[in-house]
């Protein structure tokens, strides 16, 4: 046995014998290490808990192997040992929660009749984590995965965690469409709700009616997709390709609305081309233009949704136009291809991976969208406010919601699928090891043109609503009384310094409890993220493409779904985790991760295996290669991630909505509710503030993680050794 | 090695700094708001000085408390369910989510507030109330040159057409509330026939119940049906609107309570349910701008809370229409012959 699965067996008997095996109410260790603080090994021996005794017989049979030889009889036996322990953990796990709840027969077959057992804590956990690492380490000395025990163990663990953080609790939800109130299965009823009307209507064709939506939904996304692509695309061409000046403050604009909370361009959007809003009253007052709620529907919702989505595109997007070899495209010219043919021949085929990541993400951002919908919708429904009013409006139709999350969730799989065929097997590999230089061409003028034609307008309408945000926080009543005032800061951001320093705006709790949450989940969001994208795209393991589908899973479930699905999930044991920061923290992760996971797959594209193989070859091991070598090349992958997951776990609303307590209120939550009683101006102020924070927080990251280095001309003061025969030819 | 465990490592440091079990000592009480958030602090704050009780607040729309309640309901973590519109109350009632209890106070409370306790069989009791009306932008009916409207029959105007909103009832409490009065005040028939007409000068349907009443205080739209203490709010901040009670008669909500079962401070709860029902802790709504009419008999109405005196009310039948039934046969009778009518 190699010395690193001797210690991850140590662990294990850690987690069994020393840790409370369970979440001791309130953090107290009274009467350890029995009663509701004790240990693993004695519950079983003082017979409190005896279901738990198989967990431990699993540790000591592994435990006999540890003299033993590394071979494929040992990791074969070890990996047996490690599912089997596995089994039993999740049997008594599921089948023992609350009294009479749970699985009564396997319970009684587990020995605990009638028992019932609270919420697992971390001597559970490190079990847990022991107990999968052993089948993963056994299964690396079998063979699997050139016996990397690295590589299997990351499997291993990204597997467990979508498992449990995903499929678990969208399981848990998906089956109430199936049943109904008293747990009986309905399929009928299923079927009618849904084949309903409403939701597959087609009354906009011809009867004047609204359509079904689904239709309005799915209409929704598709534009949203498309039009973000190509604007991102047209920006990530205009900085990295052209001399444009502006280049900087653009990059900024750009990048605004994504670190700006829901509700709060919609509630721009109204302020200014609502019936009332300036730009309609200047138009009614000079043109004599009638006012009218254009706004209010599809145009508004569309609008908003690419504002507030162009900048992913745009990011995804930047990753991969820096990524192209400029020696592909010098080639095209050398062969007397003009920059027209250059670009429609070799640019843009390079950039399909690309394309496609930032469609299916705008597509799927926008199926999931709720604050835009909410407030620019009018008569225009869409599936995710459905949703969340089949919850919690007047009808409390949790049924209905679950029919329309399936439907829902069929899209996004058929835009999964519909990428993957467009891809298909091509290769867009750019980034290898050999002398990779030249000159990044320039953009062929008629995309130059184009391009500038389309950012332009984007870029002011983008800096007005901005101005109107930022004036909206400092007068009295955005749109009918501008007297200037300080009001709505004083109110949410007032510090009393006569009692020291005490935080005593109304605003200021639920703002430090966002900011810690956040700072905690983005690091993980990405670790995790683009670990699964080195998985995906480097390792070639069975379930690949399942996994991959689920990594896009949480991402699809609208965030209202996921967060009712993740109370009734992970309010019981085995994992009873609602109420606490950790589930918030736990639903940023799952939720974000897909764009950790694309961006990580796009980067990740473009870089030769041939890399790894060099470093491989020099007897470096995996976990070496990915943190020396893949790593640092997939800088702007971890970038959009870190920044990405930061700046959501600060703007999600419909994810946290159920899960937020007194005790972790989050900044979102707090502003829905300040638009809710219609103070538009401390929710814009707050706003305001949050988006100064992001933005501090965008700067840390890209200072802290740097820019990524290709060997290429004209980039100067590039120490890495790769660039030095470049620079001698 | 160690390097290995990086992911485990992270995940276990995040658990440990943010794993706290929920309070569950005495001398706390969970509680979940139902009304804006202003209210709601006023009165968690209150209660903790009054009596050392630490009070851990969520607040959440009366929809929303509702989802969280019964998606908690194997586990419950709330104790006590203050405020918000009376129906989602009665519905954890009938699904036996919600704790009976009788107060000391009830002798002091409003018939309606004790109606709703009946009707609840106990499990939720009247704490305000508020009644149905719709508020106007005073400018945008002077610019159409209109008289100003005082009845529900006024709506129909052919110059109000596109310049009307409502909630949609099947998201919000306070649209089902005019589906179910405009039933009772008219009839079933002659209700719908209503609605149908008010369909065409209908611009939008809103998600959210008090929704209309900033869109019309802005100008977005000219009338905006709602809860009359909804459309005071923005009357007493200075925009232009005005709040109606309709001269036909009009029906109400009742703001309730409701202790939720299996309750881990179930005494705490019991000692806020009594507290929130004095004419002190009923005194608070007023400050914290929510002009809804409280439930205590010789607790003080707001001066600008509309008198409800002064309305013509029905008799809101809150257990038939309060039932899942009957709202359900009614938001799919609506669905079918209202909302999928052409304009």
């Amino acid at each position: 046995m190699r010395p690193a699965t001797r210690l991850v067996l140590l662990t294990g008997w850690l987690g069994y014998v020393l840790i409370p095996w369970y979440l001791p109410e309130g953090m107290s260790l009274a009467g350890y290490p029995f009663g509701k603080s004790g240990t693993a090994l004695a519950l079983v021996l003082s017979g409190a808990a005896p279901w738990l005794a198989p967990i431990g017989v699993a540790l000591v049979l592994a435990s006999l192997l540890s003299v033993r030889q590394e071979n494929a009889t040992t990791g074969k036996l070890l990996a047996w040992i490690g599912f089997a322990g596995l089994v039993v953990f999740f049997a008594q796990g599921f089948a023992i929660t609350l009294k009479d709840q749970g699985m009564p027969t396997l319970a009684a077959l587990l020995g605990g009749a009638g028992a019932a057992q609270p919420g697992m804590g971390f001597g559970a956990l490190v079990t847990l984590v022991s107990l999968l690492l052993l089948l993963c380490h056994g299964l690396a000395y079998r063979g699997l995965c050139r016996g990397d025990v690295f590589t299997t163990s990351s499997i291993g663990i990204v597997i467990m965690l979508i498992a449990l953080f995903i499929f678990l609790p969208v399981s848990t939800i998906l089956r109430s469409a199936l049943v109904d109130q008293s747990g009986n299965l309905v399929l009928g009823e299923f079927v009618e709700r849904f084949f309903s009307p409403t939701i597959w209507g087609l009354g906009c064709l011809g009867a004047n009616t609204n359509c079904g939506v689904a239709w309005n939904t799915l209409i929704l996304a598709v534009l949203t997709g498309v039009i973000t692509t190509l604007l991102g695309l047209a920006c990530a061409l205009l900085i990295l390709r052209t001399g444009m000046p502006g280049k900087r403050a653009m990059r900024l604009l750009t990048v605004l609305p994504i670190i700006t909370p829901p509700f709060v361009i919609g509630l721009a959007l109204i302020l200014l081309f609502g019936r009332s809003g300036l730009f309609s009253t200047f138009l009614f007052d000079w043109f004599g233009v009638p006012r009218s709620r254009w706004i209010y529907g599809l145009p508004g919702v569309l609008l908003a949704q690419v504002l507030a989505f162009a900048p992913i595109a745009f990011l995804v997007l930047i990753g991969v136009v820096q990524g192209i070899a400029p020696s592909l495209e010098e080639a095209s010219q050398t062969l007397g291809a003009k920059r027209w043919t250059t670009f429609r021949t070799v640019t843009w085929p390079l950039l399909r991976p690309g394309l496609a990541n930032a469609f299916l993400l705008g597509f799927v951002e926008s199926m999931a969208d709720f604050g835009n919908p909410l407030v620019l919708g009018g008569n225009f429904e869409v599936l995710s406010t459905k949703i969340f009013f089949a919850v919690v409006g007047a009808a409390h139709n949790q049924g209905q919601a679950a029919v329309l999350a399936v439907v829902l969730l069929g899209f996004t799989l058929a835009a999964f699928w519909a990428q993957q065929y467009w891809l298909g097997s091509k290769s867009y590999t750019t980034v290898t090891g050999k002398g990779d230089s030249g000159l990044p061409t320039p953009l062929p003028r008629r995309i130059t043109w184009i391009s500038a034609l389309v950012i332009g307008p984007w870029v002011a309408l983008t800096a007005v609503i901005y101005i109107v945000i930022l004036m909206g926080g400092f007068v009295k009543t955005m749109g009918r009384d501008h007297t200037p005032t300080l009001q709505h800061y004083i109110t949410g951001f007032s510090i009393d310094f006569s009692r020291g320093l005490y935080f005593d705006g109304s605003a200021w709790p639920s703002f430090f409890t966002t900011l810690k949450l956040a700072a905690i989940s983005a690091p993980l969001t990405a670790l995790i993220g683009l670990l699964t994208a080195y998985l995906l795209t480097r390792q070639r393991f069975a379930g690949r493409g399942a996994l991959e589908f689920a990594t896009m899973l949480s991402f699809a479930i609208p965030g209202t779904v996921l967060g009712v699905a993740y109370i009734l999930a992970f309010n019981v044991p085995p994992v009873e985790i609602t109420g606490t920061g950790l589930i918030l923290v736990i639903a940023f992760v799952f939720r974000n991760m897909p764009v950790g996971v694309r961006s990580g797959i796009a980067g990740l594209s473009q870089i030769d295996k041939s890399l790894d193989e060099a470093s491989a070859t020099l007897s470096a091991r995996s976990f070496t290669t990915l943190w020396r070598v893949v790593l640092p090349l997939l800088r702007p992958a971890l970038v959009a991630a870190l920044v990405y997951s930061f700046v959501r776990s600060m703007t999600t609303v419909s994810a946290v909505i159920f899960l937020v307590s007194a005790e972790y209120n989050l900044a979102t939550a707090y502003i829905v509710g300040r638009v809710e009683a219609g103070e538009f101006g401390l929710a814009i102020a707050y706003s305001s503030v949050l988006i100064v924070v992001m933005a501090i927080g965008i700067s840390l990251i890209q200072l802290g993680v740097g820019e990524r280095k290709l060997g290429r001309r004209g980039t100067p003061a590039l120490a890495s050794s790769a660039a030095e025969p470049i620079k001698q030819g | 090695m160690q390097k290995r465990h990086w992911l485990h490592a992270g995940l276990l440091a995040a658990a440990a700094v943010l794993t706290s079990a929920p309070a569950n000592a005495q001398g706390s009480l969970v509680m979940y708001c139902g009304v804006q958030e202003e209210w709601c602090r006023a009165m968690s704050g209150a209660f903790e000085k009054e009596t050392g009780i630490k009070v851990a607040m969520t607040r959440k729309s009366a929809g929303e408390v509702y989802a969280q309640v019964k998606a908690e309901a194997s586990n419950p973590r709330g104790d006590i369910w203050w405020g918000g519109t009376g129906d989602p109350h009665l519905q954890a009632a009938e699904e036996g989510l919600t704790h009976e209890y009788e107060s000391p106070m009830n002798k002091d409370l409003q018939d309606w507030s004790l109606s709703q306790w009946k009707a609840a069989k106990q499990r939720a009791i009247g704490i305000y109330a508020g009644a149905l009306g719709f508020g106007f932008n005073t400018q945008q009916i002077k610019a159409k040159g209109l008289a100003e409207p005082k009845c529900w029959a006024d709506l129909l105007d052919a110059k109000l057409k596109d310049d009307v909103q409502v909630a949609d009832p099947n998201s919000s409490g306070t649209a089902y509330t005019l589906l179910a009065t405009v039933v009772q005040l008219m009839g079933e028939d002659k209700g719908f026939d209503y609605l149908r007409a008010l369909h065409k000068n209908i611009s939008q349907y809103t998600k959210s119940g008090a929704a209309p009443a900033k869109a019309a205080s802005l100008g977005e739209t000219a009338v905006g049906i709602v809860f009359i203490h909804d459309a005071v709010v923005f009357a007493v901040q200075g925009d232009p609107i005005k709040p109606v009670a309709p001269c036909e008669g009009t029906g109400y909500e009742i703001g309730s309570m409701s202790i939720i079962k299996g309750a881990r401070n179930l005494d705490n709860a019991k000692k806020f349910y009594d507290w929130a029902l004095t004419p002190a802790a009923q005194a608070l709504g007023a400050p914290a701008k929510s002009y809804q009419v409280p439930s205590n008999k010789s607790a003080p109405v707001p001066a600008q809370a509309p008198k409800m005196s002064e309305m013509k009310l029905i008799n809101y039948d809150f257990v038939k229409y309060g039932s899942s039934a009957e709202r359900v046969r009614l938001l799919t009778k609506w669905d079918k012959e209202i909302k999928a009518l052409p304009k």
